[in-house]
């Protein structure tokens, strides 16, 4: 135990001089403006005698502030986040790793960020260069043999690969209706297979966490388009049986869906494609650093199978034979799902992926792996006691721990113990998710730390999760009312959702 | 590995915690046959300074229509106007770029007043009561548009201008096709009037009719449309909600509604469309920024996030994820959309750059826009090689006929010269749309006019 004494942790947020910045409507005065516009070199014509009664009576109500006032506010409001600059961020499944500062500045060099998409292609090589490479980079990682870039998100990907799964049944003259989803999955797994049509149909989690092979037996038939299934799992596991389940699958003439958000467990060490995976989208925003930006843009690519290449959307970008082979964009794919947004894809997240990617190399990203991983267990030994694991099989990338026990003896919950985790200076973790985990009332933390986490805050952390199970037993009504230290404290919700002011007006 | 922080000594310690004899004892549950059969084939680890010497040589292979020496007038669904240094200077703080979707409200007030303001200003550009905090893009924000109207109204059929951008179109078949076996035939075509080039009342209902009757859940038109003409969107919106539809007013460019009735004063109920050309540079048009709005009303069928006011336990003002029992991560299956991660920073740098324009300062750049796309519209089309397409009122773009149709050929010269002329388009291969905006001197327009004129005499 010498090896991690427990020091005690408190809280150490403070709200330092920060700002409240009211909404943006609420500041400047009439007349102002924070534009910088060139001056009219033509002759003028004015709006309203040009488009009659097609032009805009009243102005749009922007504000009317200067560019100091605009740059006080947004740093000003920039202040009250949390970001992963600034610590730990172990959101389970999101994978809020470090993002690189020099993908920045490569994404922003003019020669690609001032890229139009509708330029010549011999003007495009360089970026056309850079998704096709990122595409070999993929392939290489994840073992398949094609991927698009295409989706501009997770969901995106989920939606463009059940789309492939589809087209590729129905080239067959097949038609199957279902698609099987453990009931572990993000809610985006079930989403994407309505917008696609499909019924879904849930496998229940086994008790030790894996998916129940011989539910899955049982609802696999001649109707089943696929499984989709998320490994490792949301619960951290590694899905031991996929084997027999591609199995399964495969002879009911299915195919394979692997939701790749938890890709950063497997680097060098599992390729999802030589492994009886059909089709898998990869998040750049979680495993491979493109940031996450209070919520996108993200990136989603998803990887096929050879058999599933025909019904790739498009277009994809081919490069001719030889060293110094012409990159081109192939439009003419007959069998293809078609387009599932404008352009090309998140082309700035591709760069930044490829960016970070070339930066580590195989060796780098399977270390990479390897440190989440070690970085999940060390948390996973030094909190289990406290906060009881939702199931005891070996953890990958990320751990779900329940409040079963801290509930039941002192009566805090997970929620309480996440809002007290700010006082201590981090943001919380994932809460209540996945659902196998949550059943019959318990909470749960689902914490992934990240490869490029150092131990000392891993322990600083588990110092302060510690602390909190204390602090529920000996003052619980702090816990309950938590945070304290923030500039903010717990909203109401409820009143949100009753009555939903979604827009500034004058009041 | 500088992302990398443990020493071996760290990694020996944490072994010992977590009682494990090695690192690969972690891994140790994966079967074999699941196992990677070799090391990663990536290519040599590249130190910072390689790395960008790699990535710098990459950027120079192509020609860069936004870099200098470059004139561009391409458009086409992405019209880059200037934005402002301060935009991106404060997209680079950490705060906003490496935080995530502000699931806990209590330090994630910047992310959520951001987005609300966000929603405020969408909401005002397009005259609708209320916007969600982004969808993926233009395209996508209105295939989910076609979607929200199907749930709506409870109807399955869509009428799509033929002005409508091609990738939009191409994008909502897509998305239908999990729907219906024949994407394809739940959409119906209206046309456009072949001299003025707004889409014509009597096409949509005529198209209407033919989908059968009551079938058709949207009418949807783009304004300015894909050739740049202005929609009179009113008598579209009256055929459209004579026959029970409703209407979705697209577009790629919203300054022109700095000068531009907004749709929602016309009677559109869902306005979307793409926003990036405010936001940052094209990028090779990804990321974009969805826009969506629509009427108060409709607010419980909305994709996508929404961000509401609230007041914390002390009764401060606050702002929250809200009316979330739409969303895939509670309603799963049932969800309104299957949307999760949207476009949140170009969102920010799209309500950035609108704060700094404001009320006048977008007047301005509108009105800047429609005098040098008018100045260029009367050079151009007074050319012996080229003509207009189309007589109705444009803003900022306006599409060319090529004599001897090889617009692409046009094109292709002169982008040898850095001179990006236009859109050569793929659907109209004797057309050239070309996009005028603030960021072209007079004397820019001329060397245009120049060039046109020597490669198409």
């Amino acid at each position: 135990m010498s090896d991690h004494p427990n020091r005690p942790a408190k809280p150490i947020a403070t709200r330092q001089l920060l700002h409240p910045s009211p909404p943006i409507f609420e500041q400047g005065s009439p007349g102002r403006t924070g534009a910088s516009l060139p001056p009219l070199d033509v002759p003028a014509i004015d709006p309203k005698a040009h488009f009659g009664a097609l032009a805009r009576s009243e102005p749009p109500g922007l504000p009317e502030v200067s560019e100091v006032e605009v740059t006080r506010h947004f740093t000003r409001l920039s202040r009250w986040n949390y970001a992963i600059d600034i610590g730990l961020y172990p959101l389970g499944s999101c994978t809020m790793k470090y993002n690189p500062k020099v993908n920045e500045r490569v994404a922003r060099m003019p020669g690609f960020a001032g890229l139009h998409p509708a330029q010549p292609v011999s003007t495009l090589q360089g970026a056309l260069a850079v998704m096709w490479k990122l595409e070999r980079l993929l392939c290489e990682i994840s073992g398949f043999a094609r991927a698009t870039l295409q989706p501009a998100a997770g969901a995106h990907g989920e939606l463009a690969g059940l789309m492939m799964i589809r087209a590729y049944h129905q080239d067959r003259g097949r038609h199957p209706t279902k698609v099987l989803i453990p009931d572990s999955a993000h809610g985006t797994n079930p989403a994407s297979c309505t917008l696609n049509g499909f019924q879904i149909v849930p496998i229940k989690t086994g008790a030790d966490g894996l998916l129940d092979i011989d539910s899955l037996r049982a609802a696999a038939d001649g109707d089943t388009a696929a499984v989709m299934m998320t490994n490792p799992s949301t619960l951290g596991l590694f899905e031991e049986r996929l084997a027999d389940a591609a199995e399964i699958i495969h002879r009911a003439g299915g195919l394979v869906y692997m939701d790749g958000a938890n890709l950063n467990a497997l680097l060098g060490k599992v390729r999802p494609g030589a492994s009886g995976v059909d089709v898998m989208h990869i998040n750049l925003h979680k495993t491979f650093t493109t940031p996450h930006g209070g919520g996108g843009p993200g990136s989603g690519p998803v990887g096929v199978t050879a058999a599933l290449e025909p019904f790739l959307p498009t277009p994809t970008v081919e490069k001719d034979p030889g060293v110094d082979g012409a990159y081109r964009l192939l439009f003419n794919r007959p069998k293809s799902v078609g387009r599932l947004r404008s352009f090309f894809g998140n082309f700035g997240m591709h760069v930044r992926a490829y960016t970070y990617i070339r930066e580590m190399g195989g060796p780098g990203l399977t270390q990479a792996t390897e440190m989440a991983v070690l970085n999940a267990n060390y948390l996973r030994s030094r909190l289990k006691d406290a906060y009881p694991l939702a199931y005891e099989r070996p953890s990958m990338h990320e751990v779900v721990f329940t409040d079963k026990r801290l509930k039941r003896e002192t009566g805090v919950q997970t929620l309480d113990v996440a809002k007290r985790l700010m006082d201590y200076g981090y943001h919380p973790p994932t809460i209540y998710f996945p659902l196998p985990a949550v059943t019959g009332g318990a909470g749960a933390l689902m914490i992934e730390p990240t490869e490029t986490e150092t131990p000392e805050t891993l322990d600083a952390f588990a110092d302060a999760m510690l602390s909190i199970a204390d602090e529920a037993r000996t003052e619980p009504e702090t816990v309950k009312t938590a945070p304290h230290q923030t500039a903010i404290r717990r909203l109401d919700e409820t009143r949100a959702a009753r009555h939903p002011r979604l827009r500034w007006t004058r009041q | 590995m500088r992302y990398l922080p443990h020493t071996p000594e760290d990694i020996a310690r944490m072994l010992r915690v977590i009682g494990a004899p090695s690192v690969e004892a972690l891994f140790a549950h994966i079967p074999e046959t699941l196992r990677a059969e070799r090391p990663l084939d990536l290519g040599p680890a590249l130190d910072e300074a390689s790395l960008l010497a790699h990535l710098a040589e990459l950027a120079a292979r192509g020609r860069a229509s936004g870099a200098e020496g470059s004139l561009s007038f391409l458009g086409g669904g992405l019209t880059p106007h200037h934005v402002p240094t301060a935009v991106d200077a404060l997209l680079q703080r950490a705060e906003w770029y490496t935080s995530y979707t502000p699931y806990q409200p209590e330090i994630s007030q910047g992310t959520l007043q951001a987005v609300f303001e966000f929603q405020t200003l969408v909401a005002e550009l397009f005259g609708l009561a209320i916007a969600n905090a982004s969808m993926y893009d233009g395209a996508s924000a209105t295939a989910e548009a076609i979607l929200m109207a199907r749930r709506i109204t409870g109807r399955t059929h869509a009428v799509i201008s033929s002005g409508l951008h091609p990738h939009y179109l191409e994008t909502a078949e897509t998305y239908l096709s999990g729907l219906h076996p024949h994407a394809e035939q739940v959409f119906g075509a209206a046309q456009l009037d072949g001299t003025r080039g707004q889409t014509d009342p009597a096409t949509v209902e005529a198209a209407i009719v033919a989908a059968g009757d009551g079938g058709v859940c949207c009418v949807v038109v783009q304004t300015p449309n894909y050739f740049g003409v202005v929609e009179d969107l009113a008598p579209l919106a009256e055929v459209a909600h004579r026959h029970g539809a409703l209407l979705v007013a697209v577009t790629t460019e919203p300054v022109a509604f700095g000068a531009l009735q907004p749709p929602g004063a016309l009677g559109a109920d869902i306005a979307c469309g793409e926003g990036i050309g405010l936001a940052s540079g094209p990028s090779l048009g990804g990321p974009g920024v969805g826009l969506f709005a629509a009427r108060a009303e409709h607010t419980r069928s909305m994709p996508g996030r929404l961000v509401g006011e609230t007041v914390d336990r002390d009764g401060q003002r606050g702002y929250v994820l809200t009316l979330a029992t739409r969303e895939q991560h509670i309603r799963r299956e049932k969800a309104t959309s299957n949307i999760c991660t949207n476009q949140g920073l170009c969102a920010l740098a799209f309500t950035i750059h609108a704060c700094l324009l404001g009320r006048r300062g977008l007047a301005e750049l509108a009105a800047l826009n429609l005098a040098k796309a008018e100045y260029a519209k009367g050079l151009l089309s007074s050319l012996r090689g080229f003509s207009l397409c189309y007589s109705g009122p444009t803003f900022n773009e306006f599409a060319l006929r090529v004599r001897g149709g090889n617009a692409a050929h046009a094109v292709d010269t002169l982008a040898g010269d850095g001179l990006f002329a236009g859109v050569a388009l793929a659907c109209a291969p004797d057309t050239l749309l070309v996009a005028v905006t603030e960021k072209h001197r007079k004397e820019d327009i001329e060397r245009l006019a120049r060039s046109l004129d020597k490669v198409c005499p």
